[in-house]
Order: C-alpha cells, then sequence, then structure tokens
C-alpha cells in the first residue's frame, strides 16, 4: 500500500505492508519515543498526535495515516522540552519509559482545553499508565506548567 | 495483533456490502477491538472515504455515521443538550481519550458487546440502525439479532423529548463496567431503562415494578457476581431517577 502524509513536518511518500501496526511503522522511521507498553490499547504509551488528535499508534494502521499529518515527540521537541522540565522539578519522573506518551497527551490537553480543573486533567490523562509514580507529582507539574503558561512565563 | 492480507478503502456501500459477504473478510472500524485479537483475515474493508464520520442533526434527528468517533460522541453539545449528558457519561470512563479518538460508534453497536456503554447508552433511547441489506432497523431488535455479513452505516436518534440518564459502575476507572443502566423517562411518563454489562447484550425493560431485574439475566465473572450486579443495577436505576428528578 502506498501512502502520502506529513510526519514531523516533512511530507512522506512510502509503501507500507497493509496490516502494519503505525505505532511499529514510525518506529522503523526511526520516532523511537513512540513505545509499546502494554498489548491491549490502555497504557498510552504509544501517543501520537494525528491531524492534531492524540491517538493511540499501536491501536490504529498505518494505512490510516494516508493524507494526515503525524506528529511524534520527535517533532515537539521544544514543548517537551519545556514541560519535561517542570517533570523534573517536581521528581515526577522515576524510570521515564511512559514519559513520552504522557508529554504527548499533556501537549494534546493543553491544546483542546482551556484552563481545565483538577478532575479535567485527571480524565483527560486517564488513559496514560505510570508504573513507577503515584501520579501526584505528574499532577503538581502540570499545574505548574499551565500557570506559567497562563502567566506568560512560557 | 490481527492480520489480513489485503487492504481495500471502499469506494461505495455497495462495494464494501459486497466484500463483506465473504466470511474471511472484515470491516475496520477504529480496530481497537479487532486488534486484541489474533485472527488472520482475506481483505480489510476501510469505510474512512465514505463521508460516515459526521454527526448530523436536524430538527427531528441525530444522523451519526458509523465512522463517528466515541470522542465525538463525547464532545457533540447538540446530542449531549438533548440527552442531559447521557451520552458524554456512557462513554467518557472508556480507557482514555486517545482510544476514544479511534474508536467508532459503528464498530462498537456492530459488535453488540456484552460490556458495551455505546450499545446500553443508546438502546434507552428511540434508536434505529441503518443497515445496507436490512435497511433501518430499531436498534431494540438490532441488539436481539444474530451476526451476520451485513453493514451498518449509521444510526439514527429520534428526539421524541425523553429524559435520559447513564450510570455506570466500575471497580477501576477506565476498565470495562460491571454494570450499566441507561434510564429514560419518555414524554408520557413512561419509564425504561436498558441495562447492559451484566456481562451480556443489553437489553430494554420496563422498570414500572419494583422487582423488575427479576426479568433480566445476570451473570459473574472475574468483575462480579451474578448478585452483585442484580443489587448495583437497581441502585444505578435510583440514582438516575434522582438525577432526573
Amino acid at each position: 500500500m502506498k501512502i502520502k502524509f506529513r510526519l514531523n513536518g516533512k511530507m512522506v511518500t512510502d509503501e507500507v505492508v497493509a496490516d502494519t501496526p503505525l505505532l511499529e511503522y514510525l518506529r522503523s522511521k526511526g520516532c523511537y519515543s513512540v513505545k509499546r507498553g502494554c498489548e491491549t490499547s490502555n497504557c498510552g504509551l504509544c501517543t501520537v498526535l494525528m491531524d492534531g488528535k492524540p491517538v493511540l499508534s499501536c491501536t490504529t494502521l498505518a494505512v490510516r495515516a494516508d493524507g494526515k499529518e503525524i506528529l511524534t515527540l520527535e517533532g515537539l521537541q521544544k514543548e517537551a522540552e519545556e514541560f519535561g522540565g517542570f517533570l523534573a522539578d517536581q521528581g515526577a519522573d522515576q524510570c521515564g519509559f511512559c514519559n513520552p506518551g504522557f508529554i504527548m497527551n499533556v501537549i494534546a490537553m493543553t491544546k483542546e482545553l482551556e484552563d481545565p480543573t483538577e478532575e479535567e486533567i485527571k480524565e483527560y490523562l486517564a488513559g496514560n499508565l505510570c508504573r513507577c509514580t503515584g501520579y501526584q507529582g505528574h499532577l503538581r507539574a502540570i499545574q505548574a506548567y499551565l500557570e506559567a503558561k497562563q502567566g506568560g512565563i512560557l | 495483533m490481527f492480520s489480513f492480507q489485503q487492504y481495500v478503502l471502499a469506494e461505495s456501500l455497495e462495494q464494501a456490502y459486497e466484500l463483506n459477504q465473504k466470511k474471511n473478510n472484515v470491516i475496520l472500524g477504529g480496530t481497537g477491538w479487532l486488534k486484541l485479537g489474533k485472527k488472520s483475515y482475506g481483505t480489510a474493508i476501510d469505510l474512512s472515504g465514505l463521508g460516515l464520520d459526521q454527526i448530523i442533526e436536524t430538527e427531528e434527528e441525530f444522523s451519526i455515521g458509523c465512522m463517528v468517533t466515541l470522542r465525538q460522541i463525547e464532545l457533540h453539545k447538540g446530542l449531549n443538550d438533548t440527552f442531559g449528558n447521557a451520552c458524554k457519561e456512557a462513554v467518557r470512563h472508556i480507557v482514555g481519550v486517545q482510544f476514544r479518538n479511534l474508536v467508532t460508534v459503528g464498530g462498537s453497536l456492530f459488535g453488540r458487546f456484552g460490556f458495551s456503554d455505546v450499545l446500553t447508552c443508546f438502546l434507552a433511547m428511540d434508536s434505529y440502525v441503518e443497515l445496507v441489506g436490512k435497511g433501518v432497523v430499531s436498534l431494540e431488535e438490532f441488539a436481539k439479532m444474530p451476526y451476520d455479513r451485513d453493514v451498518l452505516v449509521r444510526l439514527i436518534v429520534k428526539k421524541d423529548g425523553r429524559k435520559v440518564s447513564y450510570q455506570s459502575f466500575r471497580n477501576q476507572s477506565t476498565d470495562f463496567p460491571v454494570i450499566a443502566v441507561c434510564a429514560a423517562e419518555l414524554q408520557n411518563g413512561k419509564k425504561i431503562a436498558s441495562v447492559g454489562a451484566r456481562p451480556a447484550r443489553a437489553v430494554l425493560c420496563s422498570v414500572e415494578n419494583e422487582d423488575w431485574t427479576k426479568e433480566l439475566t445476570f451473570g459473574s465473572n472475574m468483575r462480579a457476581s451474578a448478585e452483585y450486579r442484580e443489587f448495583l443495577a437497581k441502585i444505578l436505576l435510583q440514582k438516575a431517577w434522582e438525577e432526573l428528578a
């Protein structure tokens, strides 16, 4: 199957085996931030943005990227670094394996929700699992990040 | 992960229907359920190119294309204003935003899954499904039908003034429901409810009598026992009426 889509700002035309999951395809293109943390569409580690919306790349097919714009963490380095700093300030991550998918969904959330409440943040990020922490550090990091954005510091 | 030999982006519903008559072929929804299987298919049929990813609202009804995602249902203002946020409540606990941005109404309904929040929710409304072969069938009838090779085109939900409340109980957030109840009070005062995740295909029942759960069958599995499910169903119905009062 021939697909043509935009990956992290660059047009890509490629030939893919039709039943390849988007996750495996993106990793084969060097996007190693995209991780497989489970086999059941539950962990959120493989989150990428498809036409601006966060989706599980393990669950969708590479052929469905045809005509779309795909962003992975590799294409959002500036945002990732900004938010990553807030995560580090809280000591929020331990092994770090879930970070890329988590950061992708936080970026999607900041684009979609305006001034979210704590409950709204929790609900938006419920599909991102972290096995090391208790999520409290994550939550503090997000709140500090949103405050900094609102205060015009970022 | 499921696999297939060929992929066809359908150019018409007729083509999709024809291809789907072969038992080894499969229609792709959001692939959330398919990917959990390991089955190998011949041709995967994609309905993405047919413009069926829209919710169209008129004065009388909502027409919801089979490729509309659960997230679209969750965020649709008209749908949620009309039914008191029941649709939002039904889907917002399903896995996560990323999952709901993929999985479709068509896939959720066609599967008639025993855990389905989506089927339970729309069953309590005046809903119909449009099928390529059989035409328009009420969702209540469709929910009882055996699986066949038809193609689900859209879901139609009538605005008949009923008040609806969706309630579910989960052992853990984002998990399948232990039990789900969608209660509706019709304009003539009649009260009905659909009960899903018993765990079996959702059914519609009258809830006028005190012992309304007696006509339903409940089952036990790793999430809960039949007795607990029956007990919770009564509580959830009570919560629904409190919400609608």
